[in-house]
């Protein structure tokens, strides 16, 4: 075996994917330790997918270099198949069979011995709630029994490291919090998990985050980091009277980047919180809404995300200017 | 090899082709329903070619050579005329094929032991049949005029002079000259091609356009078993029609078959697992079902129905279209088939056709697996 690190599941280091001349991947280069939970996130096209699958041996990178279980993606991509589990975001298993024959085949692909096999079948179909449903095809299955089905035979065989690629897209809340209640169970058992997604509320579950956005990676850490470290303007919360009237007012005051309804309330950016939430007081006070609130806070992962993106394409465009 | 792996994958593909009632239909109806039509349809022989009669002499002598042609297998009268005028409707409507045309004076110029002309005209714009009516006429007519000549030399007292040169041909291998007795064994050859590659030129693609392949492969198993699980099933299918075909070649066409089943068979499955290879490398390259269907359709049959020497025979063709013929597989499969079935010939014959057979095959199940690679893209 090629130890890279024994306490490293994956580590890459400036991967790189074309296609033709779009640079999906740009450069990327992270570590995940062993037993992790890390969440890989960014909207749609960022990269997510592609990333998840170099590292799972199915896609060959363009350059860079990076190995998962101490093998090396470019060079040994079928022995880091045999470690890993992958469960790839379109449903993937057979429709036309029934749940019991899909994991039969799952078995008998991973050759799980035959007291192992009915063991590990009993337990997937346990996981996933489907006693009742063993014999029915899984054509018929709601989504959410799908998912757990197929992460299931995604690790029939105990695999150390598993790769869930938006896992719970398209699934109700209920069965999307069962899922994660499930990858903790794994990471629990020392599984390392490296799941993609685009909600924010699910980042929070993990152990670290990576945000990738345009192939690039723009940030790593843990929620708490990236949350207190990695914005430079602060947030306040504010909670007044007919918010939605208010906005247009406080967005036009001085030292406010921005201004966006959050739930009751808004949330508002700004270099300096403390000045501008009197000028917020003052201000609506003047308009005649009664405040309840300004104060504050720590900003949610989406104000995070948000402000990094935006400040990532705010200096694309000022490159392309002088560039221009 | 895990021969766990490839059990779990031929399963799989067996509960796919059954649970699909039209991959089943395709597999089991349609070359049944091919040899059937094909069987029937393609019949190079011309039986019962339609005749009218314009029989100006309405003598007894004209009614007797007349009763020649209807009496033959070849020719039978669809009506008498009385004018060239209802000859041309006859034959522009197709109501007949042929006409006969018998002169007022041919009973008495067969009595006098003058010499009698009658006329035949032909639709030749079916020059085969054509053909083969006038030939048939021909055979006819000499016969009758035979007859009457030695009529006339019994009747003036003499000996029958023995014929100075008497013919008897002997065809082998299909006395009888039935053309379903050479097309049957083609056919199966052709049928099989097609089908082969048509049932394996979906199971990728499927895989790659509803995304199951995406999670094959993440996984260890091999290309090499996952090719081989998903030929078993097709070619224990694939065997099964050719047990269906020959079956069907013995009790409904009646096709002796002369040969060794054993080799038959034998040959039957090389070329099955070349064919079926040839369907999976399709479906590999392409990884779309529709292009993969109709691209192994056109690879398979029309070079399998025009060059295999199944109805045209190779020898027969221009020299680079002979050259060409080499490359297709059913070819070698028509020829050791025909060999097998009408000549009982076994390898010592047919060693050639069988080792380039072989070749084939081999060559088929290499591709497919060198080009079968567990990457996306």
């Amino acid at each position: 075996m090629n130890e890279v690190g024994t306490d490293k599941a994956v580590v890459v280091e400036n991967l790189e994917r074309r296609f033709g001349s779009f640079v999906a991947v740009n450069r990327i280069s992270f570590e995940v330790a062993k037993g992790e939970i890390f969440g890989f996130l960014g909207p749609n096209g960022a990269g997510k997918s592609t990333t998840i699958r170099m590292l799972t041996g199915i896609l060959a990178p363009s350059s860079g270099t990076g190995s998962v279980a101490g093998f090396d993606v470019r060079t040994e991509a079928e022995k880091i198949k045999a470690h890993i589990g992958y469960m790839s975001q379109k449903f993937s298993l057979y429709e036309d069979l029934t749940v019991e024959e899909n994991i039969d085949f799952y078995s008998g692909i991973y050759r799980l011995l035959p007291e192992k096999k009915q063991e590990r079948k009993e337990w997937v179909i346990e996981m996933a709630g489907l006693r009742e449903h063993r014999h029915s095809r899984t054509a018929i299955l709601s989504g959410g029994w799908k998912q757990r089905l197929a992460l299931g035979c995604a690790i029939l065989h105990e695999p150390p490291i598993i790769f869930l690629d938006e896992p719970t897209s398209g699934v109700d809340p209920i069965s999307r919090r069962q899922f994660w209640d499930l990858i903790y169970e794994l990471a629990g058992r020392g599984v390392t998990v490296f799941v993609t997604t685009h909600y924010m509320d699910e980042a929070e579950y993990c152990d670290r985050i990576a945000l990738i956005y345009r192939g690039e990676l723009i940030a790593l850490g843990t929620p708490a980091t990236l949350k207190t470290e990695l914005m430079q303007e602060e947030v306040l919360e504010v909670l007044s009277e007919r918010p939605q009237d208010a906005m247009d007012g406080i967005a036009a005051l001085a030292g406010v980047k921005e201004v966006a309804l959050f739930g009751r309330g808004l949330h508002v950016v700004a270099e300096d919180g403390e000045s501008v939430a009197e000028g917020i007081r003052e201000h609506l006070t003047k308009k005649g809404f009664a405040v309840e609130r300004v104060e504050k806070i720590v900003p949610s992962l989406e104000d995070v995300f948000v402000s990094l993106i935006e400040a990532r394409d705010r200096a694309e465009q000022a490159q392309q200017a002088v560039q221009a | 090899m895990k021969l766990r792996r490839v059990r779990a994958i031929a399963r799989k593909e067996f509960i796919h082709i059954f649970r699909d009632p039209r991959s089943l239909g395709m597999a089991i109806a349609i070359p049944m329903l091919l040899l059937m039509l094909y069987g029937y349809a393609l019949t190079l022989d011309v039986d019962n070619v339609p005749l009218v009669v314009w029989d100006q002499s309405a003598s007894q002598a004209s009614r007797e050579f007349i009763s020649r042609f209807d009496g033959s297998r070849y020719f039978s009268v669809r009506g008498y005329v009385r004018t060239y005028r209802e000859v041309e409707e006859a034959i522009d409507s197709a109501q007949a094929l042929v006409a006969l045309v018998i002169p007022r004076g041919f009973a008495g110029r067969i009595e006098s032991g003058r010499p009698a002309s009658v006329q035949l005209i032909v639709d030749g714009s079916d020059s085969n049949t054509a053909t083969l009516a006038v030939t048939y006429a021909d055979a006819v007519a000499l016969a009758y005029s035979q007859q009457v000549a030695v009529g006339q030399i019994q009747r003036h007292g003499n000996r029958v002079p023995r014929a100075p040169l008497e013919f008897r041909p002997r065809v082998w291998f299909n006395a009888d000259m039935e053309s379903r007795n050479y097309i049957i064994p083609g056919l199966i050859a052709v049928i099989m091609m097609v089908i082969a590659a048509m049932l394996t030129s979906l199971t990728v693609a499927r895989e790659w356009e509803r995304g199951t392949m995406e999670q094959l492969i993440s996984t260890p198993v091999k290309g090499r078993e996952l090719i081989l699980g998903k030929l078993i099933p097709y070619f224990s299918i694939g065997l099964f029609d050719v047990l269906l075909a020959v079956l069907m070649g013995e009790f409904v066409f009646r096709v002796p078959l002369r040969g060794s089943v054993a080799l038959l068979f034998t040959c039957a499955a090389i070329f099955l697992a070349g064919a079926m290879s040839l369907g999976l490398l399709i479906s590999i390259v392409t990884k779309s079902q529709l292009l993969a269907n109709q691209l192994a359709m056109v690879m398979t049959f029309v070079p399998a129905l025009l060059l295999s020497g199944f109805v045209f025979a190779i020898a027969n063709m221009p020299k680079p279209l002979q050259l060409i013929t080499y490359l297709i597989p059913a070819r070698y499969f028509v020829a050791l088939l025909k060999g097998i079935y009408l000549k009982g010939v076994g390898l010592e014959i047919l060693a050639g056709e069988a080792a380039l057979l072989t070749l084939f095959g081999a060559a088929m199940v290499l591709l497919a697996n060198i080009t079968f690679k567990k990457k996306l893209v």
